[in-house]
């Protein structure tokens, strides 16, 4: 082999790098190197336990391409913000600077704006909810904070959060930070299954588990799509009433459903056992950041007290931009507007799997919401397959994201809110093509019995490569630049 | 920029006139992620440097662009297919683009992992015996009766690997036989050839070459250790999972044959300016090639960087020198 050796004095390199490669060129180029930690983190010794799950992903890696428009994403939960009226809600946050900037640009309340907190009460009595007063309201930073917030109040490290499977990726992250451990209950095309429930409860009881609250997404659930029946509505606060359980209820998409009225909330059926997590992401605007909790009183106080400390209060601006936009704008006509553009995105989503899906393949049929759970053929891995379907340009989210137990690896996550019906025709297109492609690959290797393989004992050396395959070898140097 | 007289007033005429780069960074593959944080870092270190980089990304109003406004030269810092695989590089020859990096021809060589293992052996280097095939060639002649003589002939643990692609994406070692369809199936989700290896215990070096006009030459060894005995992308791509030393805690003369290596690899595949060679050191002190990277990571936790640093060197100016060279030359 020939090659120039390499010495100590790689310092010969910046002959060629040209004097003042700027005016505002590095003024000590060769100053003494600090070394580096060998970890590339000297903290890392450092952290709380419960960052120790906060790991980089290839899933997030993978999910980097979404961005780009040759791919039709399947994946994310956007709103259709631009079916709102832009102009009008852009001259009313404009009006809420110029003229009431003294209230909107100052600090506000930490229980959130009273003015808004009584508008949210008209919100919820739509789902029934009409004995609930603006002081038991909460506003938050979306229901998200709302829900970090409620488990921050009831979990300490250990305890058991009852949730159903799957369940909300961002509330399982929300629960793993305060190292509580979730506990999945199944469910099926009508909701949360009560027997399993119950059996839940009777296992964590046996085990010795203290189970603070369930968890639980009533309506066109994320990422299931199912919403919980009449029926089991009345047998799980039955179930509750039994067992003593607090029910964390969480409804975003409530509003959201194209066939019916709005089914009647699981807080409006108890008051006391019922925490209830309310948005205006869905309804309104995901970029404003409201949402808001309803609690009763002694809940309440804690509840203000920690969001205090989280964010001081909820941002003045946007509370008052949604107060108004209640106040002044066709508010339940623009909800209309949504479902009727989702639910023409919905019939193009389920009438494309079920021209396109091959068989074996099963799915949610949601009369409402934004979402289908998809489930696979058998023995197919949606966290596996994802390169795959990143190399045909179409972006679904894998089911083990919404396990906390490492369950999920046959379904996935398909989002109809956001891309047009043409597009969705698209990636079902696509996504089609690819599960048909992993079925092959299947047959290829799973009847292999490794099981009738020759004894592996010392590899048989081997000296020459011959063997290979692919564009070896050819015009290695043709272009001649170098 | 104007045509200079002579090299001082090159000088001159660049400290009135600051060069103008253009930084690939992102496209459509796996490691767009990389990417992005590679191309910003570049970025910001060559702004650092004196230099004006635009960072874009490789898409559909990259040409146009760079009509629009001609860059001096363009740093790739794509990972994974396009930016890799040397069809850019083909297309940046054709719009008389000059760039810093391997030309497309050798970029493709060294993007088939199997076909740079092929000419590196040839060379007389050593790299862990291997087989490379398609999902077709298990489909038709039976994948249990294919695997079995992989088993025997290269034995276990083995390592499966996407034959193409980078960042670690897709790479798994098998020390189970019962084990291998599996990871036959999840390797194969990243593209169509899958290469088997025969698994060589030892210490994780990589070896950056730098060449600046006079000939190449290797900076100090990055050794890696993750803490979980594999460097897979959850290692690679969070701090702390893995301890980096620079130089590597070898001896002197391994170093000296890792470095030749490295130099050796970059000469024989034909690649210019900068590249990053991974290989392990096994027990005896033998330096295993494995593969090559035409478009190393450059992102704060990439091993690259630290070598430049290592070697005393700011990364900054260093791309900036390599990215001066080019568009001088192409005057």
């Amino acid at each position: 082999m020939e090659a120039r050796p390499y010495t100590r004095q790689v310092a010969t390199l910046p002959p060629g790098v040209p004097p003042g490669t700027g005016a505002n060129a590095h003024p000590h180029p060769h100053s003494p190197v600090v070394p580096r930690h060998p970890r590339l983190d000297p903290l890392a010794d450092r952290y709380a336990a419960r960052t120790h799950g906060m790991k980089t992903s290839e899933i997030r890696a993978l999910f980097s391409v979404v961005s780009r428009p040759e791919v039709v994403s399947l994946a994310g939960g956007m709103p259709a913000v631009t079916a709102l009226p832009l102009d009008a809600v852009g001259s009313m946050i404009g009006e809420l600077v110029t003229g009431m900037g003294a209230q909107t640009l100052q600090y506000g309340s930490g229980q959130g704006d009273p003015r808004l907190r009584e508008r949210i009460c008209d919100v919820m009595a739509l789902e029934g909810i009409t004995d609930a007063s603006p002081s038991e309201v909460v506003v938050t930073v979306g229901s998200q904070q709302g829900l970090d917030l409620v488990t921050r109040v009831f979990c300490d490290p250990g305890d058991v959060v009852l949730a159903e499977g799957p369940s909300y990726v961002g509330a399982l992250g929300v629960f793993q930070a305060s190292q509580a451990r979730v506990r999945h209950v199944p469910m099926d095309d009508d909701g949360l299954i009560p027997e399993a429930l119950e059996q839940a409860l009777l296992e964590c009881r046996a085990q010795g588990d203290r189970v603070k609250f369930l968890y639980t997404v009533p309506n066109y659930h994320n990422p299931a799509g199912v919403t919980l029946s009449e029926e089991r509505r009345v047998a799980i606060m039955d179930i509750a009433d039994r067992y003593d359980l607090l029910i964390v209820e969480d409804n975003p998409y409530g509003l959201l459903g194209f066939d019916r009225e709005p089914m009647r909330a699981l807080r409006a059926r108890n008051a006391q056992r019922v925490v209830y997590l309310g948005s205006f992401s869905k309804t309104f605007s995901p970029g404003l950041r409201v949402g808001w909790v309803l609690a009763p009183l002694a809940v309440r106080e804690k509840l203000v007290l920690a969001t205090e400390a989280q964010v001081l209060c909820p941002p003045s601006l946007t509370q008052y931009a949604v107060a108004r936009y209640l106040d002044t704008q066709p508010w339940r006509e623009q909800i209309k507007i949504f479902t009727e553009l989702y639910r023409e995105r919905r019939d193009a989503c389920l009438e494309s799997l079920e021209a396109m899906m091959p068989a074996g393949t099963t799915w949610t049929h949601p009369d409402g919401g934004f979402y289908v759970w998809l489930k696979l053929p058998h023995g197919l891995d949606s966290k596996l397959m994802q390169p795959r379907a990143v190399n045909a340009h179409v972006a679904y989210v894998p089911g083990i994201g919404f396990y906390a137990d490492g369950g999920g690896r046959e379904y996935m996550r398909l989002s109809y809110c956001y891309p047009e019906p043409d597009q969705i025709r698209e990636g079902v297109r696509r996504l089609a093509r690819v599960i048909e492609a992993e079925l092959d690959l299947h047959s290829t290797f799973d009847s292999v019995d490794t099981g009738t393989f020759r004894a592996v004992s010392a590899p048989i050396p081997w000296h020459e490569a011959e063997n290979i395959v692919g564009p070896a070898n050819g015009n290695r140097f043709e272009d001649g630049r170098a | 920029m104007t045509e200079p007289a002579a090299p001082p007033a090159a000088d001159a005429v660049r400290a009135a006139d600051p060069l103008r780069v253009v930084v690939l960074a992102g496209g459509l593959t796996f490691e767009r992620e990389v990417s992005l944080s590679s191309g910003t870092q570049v970025a910001e270190e060559l702004t650092r440097a004196g230099v004006d980089a635009e960072l874009r990304d490789a898409d559909a109003e990259l040409l146009p662009g760079l009509a629009a406004a001609p860059a001096d030269a363009v740093f790739i810092a794509l990972h994974g297919a396009t930016g890799e695989d040397g069809s850019l590089r083909a297309v940046l020859d054709l719009a008389g683009v000059p760039y810093v990096g391997s030309p497309a021809a050798a970029c493709r060589l060294a993007w088939d992992k199997p076909a740079a293992k092929s000419v590196v052996r040839s060379a007389g280097g050593t790299t862990p015996d291997w087989v490379a095939l398609p999902h077709s060639t298990f489909r038709e002649l039976g994948a249990g009766a294919v695997l079995d003589l992989i088993v025997a002939r290269l034995g276990l643990p083995l390592m499966v690997k996407p034959a193409s692609g980078g960042s670690a994406l897709g790479v798994q070692k098998v020390s189970r036989v019962e084990d291998l369809p599996a990871a036959m199936v999840s390797c194969f989700a990243y593209g169509d050839t899958v290469m088997v290896e025969r698994f060589v215990e030892g210490t994780e070096l990589a070896i950056s070459v730098v060449d600046l006009g006079e000939g190449p030459q290797a900076l100090p060894a990055v050794e890696l250790a993750p803490a979980s005995g594999v460097f897979d992308y959850t290692a690679r791509y969070t701090p702390g999972l893995t301890e980096y030393h620079t130089p590597a805690r070898i001896p002197d003369d391994v170093a000296q044959r890792a470095a030749e290596v490295a130099v050796t690899v970059h000469r024989e595949l034909g690649l210019a300016d900068l590249s990053r060679t991974d290989a392990i050191v096994d027990a005896d002190g033998q330096v295993h090639f494995l593969e090559v990277n035409v478009s190393p990571g450059l992102t704060e936790t990439s091993m690259f960087p630290m070598a430049v640093e290592a070697a005393g060197h700011d990364l900054g100016e260093l791309i900036a020198a390599l990215l001066t060279r080019r568009a001088q030359a192409a005057r």
